[in-house]
Parts: structure tokens; C-alpha cells; sequence
């Protein structure tokens, strides 16, 4: 047991470090497979998803965590397997194009799912790569399928993606692909590139032949539960029309206020006028009807001046 | 200034008078909306006429329907819609005032009251298995002290109390793989022979008790030949039946327990019989039908056994059950297709060479041949027999003839629809008859000055009905004219009997009917039926002068690899312009975004074996066609294996006869899913004609979210195998329902989600960038709607402005399918009280409005929801900002407002489907709901916030204008007035 986990350990070491490597010198190589290791989904089925499993140095540096490890593994029965990638040049037929690799990993209640996937493509031989031109030329599709079910390929049925040709060609060969995934079936791959790829598709020779491919893989996602309120739904008018939130005063009174506010600063300008009426100077007879006049209006007022 | 004030108050008070509200008043009913009451085509009708003051018919039909009707008129008194899985199989009158009616395969019998239609009781007959259902009726039969009806049903004889549905006696009779054929009962013994056959080569005959139900005599004999199907029976004790290779003819006498086979070889009969004969099924006393040589052959058995032929037809002829006559006679009905006429013959039982009666029948040939007659009988004024006869016919419609006439017809073939679609009417023309608009001014005043009493309500009852009669009368909703607002159009609808008819939906009368020939049964199309509706030809601009039409797909069988046919109605005439077939098989019909120089629409036909074939088969169709091959996709799902499949296409077809219109298809991506764990149940796609107004949704804290809208969507939803049955046959933890939402162009998988504890029946709708679906939680026992909308977050980045002004931004870039997508989802989900049958939504001219999910409930009502109410971005408690966006707090549970019942008051019995079009005014939407009932109706989900309402006052607005022009004058004169005497003073 313990050799055995032990060198899967080393064998994952060293492929993250071979593929920090590869990162760093990937012209040298064929091809270049970069696995996104930290992926959201991947863990997202039930019993909510552990983001330290998708890490898988983490494992390997936290070594208080044999006890739980063991019992996970005890229940558990990790195997390696792998699936293959076929390709096709418009309607020619499949060949095949790479191998995906993973592990399978087996859950305490039965489930299986895969893990830490990994994708090593071959390189293109010279044909495929006259075919690749002429897909290019032609604007055609280029077809990629994989088996249904990883555990027993191909499965009920291949599953097939397609993309037009010219849509992959950036640097290299730029390539995207996201396999749903439920247990150990295959739904389907999304296959395309990693950009966009606007309709009058211009035709570019790729600088160098080689793929650079990026995996997710993809659970199923669990619908958000429907909230649940105990209480309150008596309180509630139970027709979504909702009683009108309590209004401020202004709000609720604006339309006489205006009208008030309006009267009211008539009736003191017009006191003003008439407080300047005596400061004029004006025989105290003549401020009683200025008082009456107050009534009678501004202009009026004025006009007697 | 005090005089102003006033005047402010006195507009104040009246604007608040004009509310604005959701539902409609209880006068408004039938202003806008309509609504028919049909029953299906009838299978059985039971007359009852004697000592009756209301003559009536009581009816069962195909869609279930048991109904009285008024044989005057053709009324409806009363009708019940059983489940669509509840099928009558037999009616009849018991006691001479309740109907009893056998369905669901002779196990539910039931008694409903005869003047109102109410159910008296109802009792469950668990039969053994499932065989044929039997009702029979003694007319005078006492078991003790109760009548009682015999059934046939499950295996069983049952007698069963007809005053409160008591099983009185219970007796298996079946043997393995026998049924019985027919109960018969000779009045006044104690003994009913239960005859049947076994495996169709033995033939049974029981004898049972009438009292007791003990069996007394069962005799039984096999006939080496076989028989092939029913028996026919001539009299109480003599049977006859074809053997299995439909040559030989076997009368079967079996009376008083003794069985003997008299074997006639059809030749015998007469030389020019030859060829397989299928036997009839009648009831006619002491003689029998055949079809022989697509003609119908009366043969008579005499008493010795002899068979004797007493006359022949043509081939669709249609003849009634025998009806008994006051003198112990029975007579019969024939009806025989004439040129344009039918010819209905009545005859006694006893004397074929006589007619009782024989009248000629005008008959529209858009009814097609009659398929069955029922014979009443009436006393005339002179004492003598008078007969009427029901006639059901071939497009489902229904008729009464008496003296020669149609006394009365029902278009019941509106009652099964499979497909609808609107059609404009014609514009307004100088030669295009018009009906009469308005009557003069001062008929237009009085109409207004009662309306604007109305309104003040100071109307006198007889104000109030003139008032009502105006508005349902009002001759501007019925014309034949394409209005200002597009209220006005023409229903197509497709019936189950092939027929189409366009409606009007101002108030829903038939404008023309067409019996499609292409949809009639034939010699190269055996059990055709119509598929689907689809916009042929929808003229704009330039080429108004042709006529709309529309293209009718149809199949000459139930299997998906039958042959098709096709053909093309003009919806202005109601004329068939051309019609193909039968032809190549249709599995799906793909209408294009392309339309030809005649504004013909280019559509694609795909058959079974994923060959597309272009239509319009023209040069031009096939020039657009070419230029836009690279950007032709579609999908298919194989239900059954689990698999969808995204094509496009490839190359002409290599056929032995070159056709440049077919073309070969490839597959270009699938999506496999696990047999064992779910299957499709439910898809939705976007309306390939919906409108959406913008794409940007403007959020309460001015930020921009892109709506993903893509005419490419497909959803569908998949359950665990175990759960496909009804609520309730699995655990919640062994049931579970995955939704999908899928774009069909790449197979991207955009959305992907697992509801567990969840199950079916999934009702679901697509709409601009979001999918409503509804299902059953079997944790929380109740209903669920849930909601997904979908939002483009590539788009994200165009918000800032700086780059906006600088042109950096992807707003003009075109979209594509081939782009990785980014988007994300919001999804919610809600309690819901009803469960659906269908599930709709309102759509607009240019998709401004707000839209309203149209759920059609388990009641056959209509129910209008706000999506508001199925927003994602609902909170518990949002904010100030997000309430005034209009966001409703979150609730568990939908509310169902009790006023916003579209149908109002009315049942859609047998609700079927929605159907929603675009009026061409913005806030309005027409509604038309079908089943075994129509109803039509126009919806405004945001109010009529760009028209007046119809009974808006424009008295009242002239009245106030003009109290306001006078007051201003008053009131100026007033002030000179005052004025020039401040001047004096």
C-alpha cells in the first residue's frame, strides 16, 4: 500500500514538475499539454467539494493527514485510467489524436468520478497536417470524438465536437476542451477555442504545428434550494401586492403642501409690502385700508404707490 | 387664486377617480375576449325525446366529452370533460332519467341526472383484465326490488344497481384469452347469454342467471379455421363472423346451449364477390353488412340459416343501430354519399323493399362523407312516423336533418387542434367590402352621452344593457379588415380531422373551412393526419398584392417513417393553391431565416433518414439556399436512446433520380446521456419570431448586465428512468431532474444543474435569455417553478466609457457561435400551488413589454404571472435602489391572484395549448387558448400605457374642456370686472 501510494506520489511530482518544465521550454516539444489543476467544479457533487483535493501536492505535503487519507483510500479504490482522443479531417475517418489520463476515484457512497485529469496529444504527421491546410483552405470542420463511458470505451456512442477549422490557428494550435462528465459517463465535450472566432473567419497558416490544449473537466452542478420562510407568510399579503411601504409625510402630501407653501409666501411678501408701507412715511389713516388692501393683492398695492 | 385652487382640486379628484386596474370589470366580459363550447366528434348518441319537454340527445365523443344536447338547436345543456385517459366506452339512459355512461376499459361506471348533468353516484368495477367493455340496459328488469344495468367489463359480468350503482352480482367469465362479445337478454326470462369468442377460434356461450348470477349452462365449441374479429349478431340466438382468411362466412347458432357452424363461402353469395370481405360492425335485426370490394353488401340470414344477399352500396356508406317502433318494428338509417348530397334512407327491419322514408340532403362538400347516423323517430302531425337523424361526418361536425333540412350544425372538429397560427387580414381597400363603421354623429353622440352617464353613474338599468349590447355589438372589432392596432387577424387553425378553418378574432366566427384532400383518406395514404402549421408566404413591402399563405404538413401514419404530405392555403380565400404528396417522410420542418423575392419562406424538410430537402423547389430558393449552407444547423434527439445530435449540411443527395433540393446531412457534434440514469422529458426553444427589444439590462446601481441571447438555445430537462412515472411511484432519494441548456450550433453544454428529490412532469418555456420551468418537489411535496436566466459576460467590459468613446469596445463585433461563451447563470426556484397542463408566455410586437408567463392550470384555466415574480435577482430584503427597479421581495411561494384568471370566470375545458401573438401595439398581446374549448382574449401585461381604453370617455373629455374654456372666461371677466372697479375707487 504504502509503496504503492508512494509512487504515485513520485509519479505526480514529476509530472507537475515535468510540466512546469514543459511550460517553461515548450518549444522543444511536439505538443504541450497544459492541465488546469485548480478547476471549481470538478469537486461539486454532493458533500459540498474540498479544494484541497484538487490540488494534489497538498496531499503530498500534509502528512498529519495519513489517518483521514487512509480511511478515504481504505473505502476507495483509486485506479488510473485512460481514455483515447480521435480526430477526424472534415469527413474523413477518426484516427486517433491523444490520450486523456485520470484518476478514478471512488466514493464511500458508491459514486465514481474522475480526477486530476491529464491530456497528452500526439504530435501531427505530415498528411494530417496537409489535411489540417486543406480544412483551413476550405473553412471545413475539423471533428474531434471520445467514448461515452471512460470505464468500458467506446461506450453506447462516441460522443462528437466539432469546430471549424480555422477557428483554432493562433500562435500554434489553440485548443479548449471541457468534458461533462457524470459518474463515469461522458455527456459531452465542448470542444473549440479558447477565444473567439467572428464569423468571416480569416484563414491563417499556424506558426508552429503543434496543439496547445487546455481540459476542464465539468460536474453537475446542484440547483439552490427553494427558500423556505416558516414565519412571516400569514404576515404577508400573501399577493405580492404588497401594502405601500409607509410614505414619508412629504411624500404622501406634496400636492396640498405646494399649494400652502405658495399661499403662505404670498401672504408674506404681501405683508412685507405692507410693513413698508408705514416706513414710507404714509398718514396713519391711510394703513387701514392697506390692511385691507393686503387682501387685494401685490400689484394692487404697488399701483397706489 | 382661490378660484384656481378649486380647479386644481376638482382635476385632482378626477384623475384620481380613473384608476387603473389589473382585472376587468364584470361588463367588460365578452368585450374583448370570446369563448366556444364544442364536445368532440360524437362516437355514441342516446335520444331522449319521449314524454320529455326538452327534447335532447345525449352524446359521448372522442375527446371524452359526455354531453346533453338541446335537439332543437343543437344547444349544450350540459356537458362533463373526463380525464383524457378516462375513455367512454359506452352510454346509455337508465330509468329513463339518468345517463349511464362505461369508461377506462369497463371498470369506472357512472350515473349522471339526466335534466342537469349532476353525477348520482359512481362505482368502481375492478375487473381481472383488461377486455372489451359491454353496457347493456333491460328495459324492464328487476333483480328484488332495483333495477339493474349489466356491464361487461375487466373479465367480469356484473349487475349493478341503476337507482345507486350497487354491484347486486359479480361472475368471471373469461377464460384465457377469451372475451365476450355480447350480453343479450330476451325480455322476460330469467336467463342473459353472454356470448364470446377464445383466442378468435373458440366460440363461448354462457348462460347465467339474471337473478343470482350463477352460471346455469356454459357450452362452448372450436372452429379449426379461426374467425377474424367481431361477430355480428342477427338475433337472439344466431351470430355471425368471417374466418381468419375473409372468405368464408360462419353463422354460429347457438340457442338453447347448442352450437353449430354454418359455413357460406362469400362467392356463393353472388360471382362478383370476390376478394377479402370485412365485416361491419351493425346492429340490425336479422341482417348484417359487409365490405366487400370497397362496396357495402346487406345480407340477410334466413330462418334455416341461409344467407341471402339483399342489397348493395357504394363504398362509404353509413348505416344507424336499429331503433324500435311503437308496433314492435324496428327501422333503420342509410345514408349514401351523394355529388354534393347525401341521401339518408329509412327502412324497416323486416322489408328491405320498401322505404319508410328517402330524402336528398344539400351537403357542403367541406364536410366530407357522413361516418355515422343515428335515427330518432317522432310522431308526425298526422300519426305517422316522422324520423330525424344525427349525422356525424367526416371533418367531426355534427348534424341534425329532419324533412329533408339541416336543422342544426355543430363544428365539433374545433374541439381537436394541433396546430395554430395568426395570419393578417387584408388591408383596407377601396375594393374591399367593408362593413358599415359608424352610424352618423348623432348616433355616435347618444352612444357617448350613455356612456358618459355610465360612467357617472346615473344610468337607468336600460341605459346599462343598451350600454353592453353597444359594446359586444360594436361592428369595428368583426371586420374584415386589418386595423390600426393589429387587434384584428385571422386564427388558422389545424383539427385533427384535417380540416382547417380560419377564425375571426374580433369574436371568433369560422370566416372559410377547408377539408384538406391531401388530409383525406385515400388508397396511397391510409390514416393521414395533419403535423403542423407553418408561415408560407407573409407579404410585405413590395409585394403586397399576393395573398399570405400558409404551408400544412401532414403524414400518412402514426410512424415517423410514413410518407408526408404537403400543401399550401392561401389564408385570405381559403383556397388550396397547391398541395404535394404523399412523398418523401417528414420528421421535422426547419423554416429558414430566408424568404425568396415573393416573401416565400425557404424551408427545410428533414426525413428519417437525415436527408434535408429544400422547399420552395425553385432556382431562386436554391441560389439563397447555396449562399448560406456553411450557416445551416440544427439538432435532433433520439428520445429513446438518450441522444442529441447537432447537424448540418453537406452535399446533394445521390439518389437514382437527381434531385438538386435534397442534400445530404453530417453529424457535427452529440451529446450521449447515460441510459441509466436520466431521459429526456421535456425540451423548450426560443419562438423563432419572438422580438427582444435590447439586450442590455440597466441594474438599480447603474451598472450594465448583457442579456445571452441567441436564437440557437435549446433547454431540456431529463429525470431518473424510475421517476418517468406518475407523482408518487418513486422515493425522493432515487429520483432526480437534470435541465440542460445546450446551444444547438456547437453542442456546448451553457448550463447544467441537478435537482434531487425532484420528478416530472416538466412544463417548460424559453424566452428571450430566460427558461421558466415547472416540476414537482417530492421533498417538499409541493410544485416548483424554477427560473434560469442566462447573462453574457463578454460584453461586461463595454461599460466603461472612455473606451466606448475611444471605439475599443465589442459592442458592433459580431456574434458567433464558435466563441467560447462566457456566461454565467442566476437560477431561483418557487413553490407553486397548481399543477400545469401547459405553459406559455406573452410575447410583443417589438418586446418592450414586460412579459407574463400564461400558465394554463390543472382547472383548464388560464392564470397570467408576472416574471417579476421569477427574477433571480429576488432578494429577501432588497434594497431601497433595487425595489425601486421593481424587484419583489422573495417569497417561497408564488401568489396567485385570484383577479389576474385570464379566462376570468370561463374553463377552457380540455385545455390543450396557448397561443400567444403579437398584436401592433406594443402593450398588447392576443391570447388564444384551445382544447375542447376556445378562447380568445387580448392581454396588456404592463397596461395599455400607449392607448386610451376603448370606453374611454370622450364625452366626458369635451365636457371638461369646455366647463374649463367657459371657467377661464368667467372667471377673466370676473377679474376686469373687479379690476376696473378697484380703478374707480
Amino acid at each position: 500500500m504504502r509503496t504503492r501510494y508512494s509512487s504515485s506520489l513520485k509519479f505526480l511530482f514529476l509530472s507537475i514538475l515535468l510540466g512546469n518544465i514543459s511550460l517553461f521550454i515548450s518549444n522543444s516539444f511536439a505538443f504541450q499539454s497544459d492541465e488546469l489543476l485548480a478547476d471549481d467544479e470538478e469537486f461539486g457533487i454532493e458533500g459540498g467539494r474540498s479544494p484541497d483535493a484538487a490540488f494534489p501536492t497538498r496531499t503530498v505535503s500534509s502528512p498529519p493527514s495519513i489517518r483521514k487519507r487512509s480511511s478515504d483510500l481504505g473505502s476507495d479504490l483509486d485506479s488510473k485510467i485512460q481514455f483515447p482522443l480521435e480526430h477526424a479531417f472534415g469527413d474523413s475517418d477518426f484516427a486517433p489524436a491523444g490520450s486523456f489520463s485520470a484518476r478514478l476515484k471512488t466514493w464511500s457512497h458508491g459514486g465514481q468520478t474522475l480526477t486530476k485529469l491529464r491530456f497528452s496529444r500526439n504530435g501531427l504527421s505530415e498528411t494530417e497536417k496537409e489535411n489540417f491546410k486543406k480544412l483551413l483552405e476550405g473553412d471545413d470542420f475539423y471533428r474531434i470524438r471520445v467514448p461515452s463511458n471512460v470505464l468500458s470505451p467506446p461506450g453506447r456512442e462516441y460522443i462528437i465536437s466539432s469546430v471549424k477549422a480555422r477557428c483554432l490557428p493562433r500562435d500554434g494550435l489553440d485548443e479548449h476542451f471541457m468534458i461533462h462528465m457524470e459518474g463515469v459517463n461522458i455527456l459531452a465535450v465542448n470542444y473549440g477555442s479558447p477565444g473567439s472566432c467572428p464569423y468571416p473567419r480569416q484563414f491563417k497558416i499556424p506558426a508552429k504545428w503543434s496543439f496547445k490544449s487546455h481540459t476542464v473537466l465539468k460536474n453537475s452542478e446542484q440547483a439552490p434550494r427553494t427558500p423556505v420562510f416558516t414565519e412571516e407568510v400569514v404576515g404577508e399579503n400573501a399577493e405580492g401586492e404588497l401594502p405601500p411601504p409607509e410614505r414619508s409625510f412629504w411624500a404622501k402630501y406634496w400636492m396640498y403642501l405646494i399649494p400652502l407653501g405658495l399661499i403662505v409666501m404670498n401672504a408674506i411678501t404681501q405683508a412685507m409690502n405692507m410693513a413698508e408701507e408705514p416706513g414710507n412715511g404714509q398718514p396713519g389713516a391711510q394703513t387701514q385700508q392697506a390692511v385691507a388692501g393686503a387682501q387685494r393683492g401685490q400689484t394692487a398695492a404697488v399701483r397706489r404707490r | 387664486m382661490n378660484m384656481a385652487i378649486r380647479v386644481f382640486f376638482l382635476l385632482l379628484t378626477l384623475f384620481s377617480s380613473t384608476y387603473l386596474t389589473l382585472c376587468i370589470y364584470e361588463d367588460q366580459v365578452g368585450h374583448m375576449d370570446w369563448h366556444q363550447q364544442y364536445i368532440g366528434k360524437v362516437k355514441h348518441a342516446v335520444f331522449h325525446t319521449q314524454k320529455a319537454a326538452r327534447k335532447r340527445v345525449v352524446v359521448s365523443t372522442e375527446e371524452n366529452v359526455v354531453a346533453s344536447l338541446d335537439l332543437r338547436r343543437g344547444e349544450i345543456f350540459w356537458r362533463h370533460v373526463l380525464g383524457p385517459k378516462d375513455v367512454i366506452d359506452a352510454i346509455d339512459i337508465a330509468l329513463g332519467k339518468y345517463v349511464i355512461t362505461l369508461s377506462s376499459g369497463g371498470t369506472i361506471l357512472r350515473a349522471w341526472n339526466l335534466p342537469d348533468g349532476q353525477m348520482i353516484w359512481e362505482s368502481t368495477l375492478s375487473g381481472s383484465t383488461p377486455s372489451k367493455s359491454i353496457l347493456s340496459i333491460p328495459t324492464n328488469l328487476k333483480i328484488g326490488k332495483d333495477n339493474v344495468v349489466f356491464v361487461y367489463g375487466g373479465g367480469c359480468l356484473y349487475a349493478v344497481a341503476s337507482i345507486d350503482g350497487e354491484v347486486v352480482w359479480k361472475n368471471e367469465l373469461t377464460s384465457e384469452g377469451g372475451d365476450i362479445q355480447q350480453l343479450i337478454y330476451p325480455e322476460g326470462t330469467d336467463i342473459i347469454y353472454a356470448v364470446g369468442l377464445v383466442a378468435l377460434a373458440q366460440f363461448d356461450a354462457y348462460q347465467i342467471n339474471v337473478k343470482t348470477g350463477g352460471l346455469l349452462k356454459h357450452s362452448s365449441m372450436v372452429f379449426p379455421a379461426g374467425f377474424s374479429g367481431d361477430l355480428s349478431f342477427l338475433t337472439s340466438g344466431i351470430a355471425v363472423a368471417l374466418d381468419s382468411t375473409g372468405s368464408v362466412l360462419v353463422a354460429v347458432d347457438f340457442q338453447d346451449g347448442a352450437i353449430s357452424f354454418h359455413q357460406t363461402h362469400v362467392s356463393e353469395l353472388g360471382s362478383y364477390f370476390s376478394g377479402p370481405a370485412v365485416m361491419l360492425p351493425t346492429k340490425l335485426p336479422g341482417m348484417f353488412a359487409l365490405e366487400i370490394n370497397k362496396s357495402t353488401v346487406f345480407i340477410k340470414a334466413t330462418n334455416d340459416g341461409k344467407l341471402e344477399v339483399l342489397d348493395t352500396f357504394g363504398h362509404s356508406t353509413a348505416v344507424s343501430e336499429s331503433l324500435y317502433l311503437s308496433e314492435g318494428q324496428q327501422a333503420f338509417g342509410i345514408i349514401q354519399q351523394g355529388d354534393g348530397k347525401i341521401i339518408l334512407t329509412i327502412k324497416l327491419g323486416n322489408d328491405w323493399t320498401s322505404n319508410l322514408l328517402q330524402e336528398t340532403i344539400q351537403m357542403d362538400y367541406q364536410r366530407g362523407i357522413a361516418q355515422k347516423v343515428f335515427i330518432n323517430t317522432y310522431v308526425r302531425t298526422d300519426r305517422s312516423n316522422g324520423f330525424r337523424a344525427l349525422i356525424v361526418n367526416e371533418d367531426h361536425s355534427l348534424l341534425l336533418v329532419q324533412q329533408g333540412d339541416i336543422v342544426w350544425s355543430r363544428e365539433d372538429g374545433l374541439a381537436s387542434i394541433t396546430d395554430v397560427m395568426a395570419s393578417e387580414l387584408p388591408v383596407e381597400k377601396d375594393g374591399v367590402s367593408v362593413a358599415k363603421v359608424e352610424h352618423n354623429l348623432f348616433e355616435w353622440l347618444k352612444g357617448h352621452f350613455l356612456k358618459l352617464k355610465g360612467t357617472l353613474m346615473i344610468a337607468t338599468p336600460d341605459d346599462v344593457a343598451a350600454i353592453q349590447r353597444m359594446r359586444l355589438r360594436s361592428s369595428e372589432k368583426s371586420k374584415m379588415t386589418r386595423d390600426h392596432n393589429g387587434f384584428r387577424k385571422l386564427l388558422i387553425v389545424l383539427t385533427r380531422a384535417g380540416k382547417l378553418f380560419a377564425l375571426h378574432t374580433g369574436d371568433g366566427r369560422i370566416v372559410w373551412s377547408l377539408l384538406l384532400d391531401s388530409l383525406r383518406k385515400s388508397e396511397t395514404c391510409q390514416n393521414p393526419r395533419g403535423l403542423s402549421l407553418h408561415q408560407w408566404q407573409d407579404p410585405h413591402h413590395h409585394v403586397l398584392d399576393e395573398d399570405p399563405s400558409v404551408l400544412v404538413v401532414g403524414r400518412c401514419d402514426h410512424s415517423t417513417d410514413s410518407p408526408g404530405v404537403l400543401s399550401i392555403v392561401d389564408t385570405y380565400t381559403g383556397q388550396e393553391r397547391s398541395h404535394m404528396g404523399p412523398t418523401h417522410s417528414i420528421t421535422r420542418v426547419i423554416p429558414l431565416p430566408f424568404t425568396d423575392s415573393v416573401e416565400q419562406r425557404l424551408h427545410l424538410l428533414l426525413d428519417v433518414n437525415q436527408q434535408a430537402r429544400l422547399y420552395p423547389r425553385t432556382n431562386e430558393a436554391l441560389d439563397i439556399f447555396q449562399r448560406e449552407l456553411g450557416n445551416i444547423y440544427w439538432y435532433s434527439a433520439d428520445v429513446d436512446e438518450g441522444i442529441l445530435k447537432g447537424h448540418a449540411v453537406q452535399n446533394n443527395c445521390i439518389l437514382e433520380i437527381a434531385d438538386s433540393y435534397c442534400f445530404h446531412t453530417r453529424d457535427l457534434w452529440s451529446i450521449v446521456l447515460p441510459l441509466e440514469s436520466e431521459k429526456i422529458i421535456a425540451t423548450a426553444t426560443r419562438n423563432s419570431i419572438e422580438v427582444v427589444h435590447t439586450q442590455a439590462k440597466v441594474m438599480s446601481d447603474q451598472e450594465v448586465i448583457y442579456k445571452y441571447i441567441s436564437k440557437n438555445l435549446l433547454f431540456f430537462a431529463t429525470v431518473a428512468p424510475k421517476a418517468v412515472g406518475p407523482i408518487g411511484s418513486v422515493t425522493p432519494e432515487e429520483s432526480w431532474l437534470v435541465v440542460y441548456v445546450i446551444d444547438t450550433v456547437t453542442g456546448r453544454i451553457l448550463h447544467r444543474m441537478t435537482h434531487h428529490g425532484s420528478q416530472g412532469p416538466v412544463r417548460a418555456v424559453f424566452s428571450e435569455n430566460w427558461v421558466v420551468y415547472h416540476y414537482f418537489n417530492l421533498k417538499a411535496h409541493r410544485y416548483e417553478m424554477s427560473v434560469i436566466e442566462i447573462y453574457d459576460q463578454s460584453r461586461l467590459d463595454n461599460k466603461d466609457i472612455l473606451k466606448l468613446l475611444l471605439g475599443k469596445h465589442n459592442l458592433t463585433s459580431p456574434i458567433t457561435a464558435y466563441s467560447r461563451p462566457e456566461v454565467i447563470t442566476k437560477s431561483q426556484s418557487y413553490f407553486f400551488t397548481h399543477s400545469l397542463k401547459t405553459l406559455a408566455v406573452t410575447s410583443t410586437a417589438k418586446g418592450i413589454t414586460s412579459k407574463q408567463l400564461l400558465l394554463g392550470t390543472i382547472g383548464d384555466q388560464v392564470l397570467a404571472l408576472d416574471k417579476r415574480f421569477l427574477d433571480p435577482r429576488r432578494t429577501i430584503n432588497p434594497t431601497q435602489a433595487e425595489k425601486e427597479e421593481g424587484i419583489i421581495p422573495l417569497t417561497d411561494s408564488l401568489p396567485i391572484i385570484p383577479q389576474s384568471y385570464v379566462t376570468h370566470a370561463l374553463k377552457v375545458e380540455g385545455l390543450k395549448g396557448i397561443a400567444t401573438v403579437p398584436a401592433k401595439l406594443e402593450s398588447t398581446t392576443l391570447v388564444f387558448a384551445y382544447g375542447v374549448d376556445l378562447f380568445f382574449t387580448r392581454l396588456a401585461p404592463s397596461r395599455t400605457y400607449d392607448s386610451l381604453t376603448e370606453d374611454f370617455s370622450y364625452a366626458l373629455l369635451l365636457i371638461t374642456i369646455v366647463a374649463l374654456v367657459i371657467a377661464i372666461f368667467v372667471t377673466w371677466i370676473w377679474s376686469e370686472r373687479k379690476e376696473l372697479q378697484e380703478k374707480w375707487r
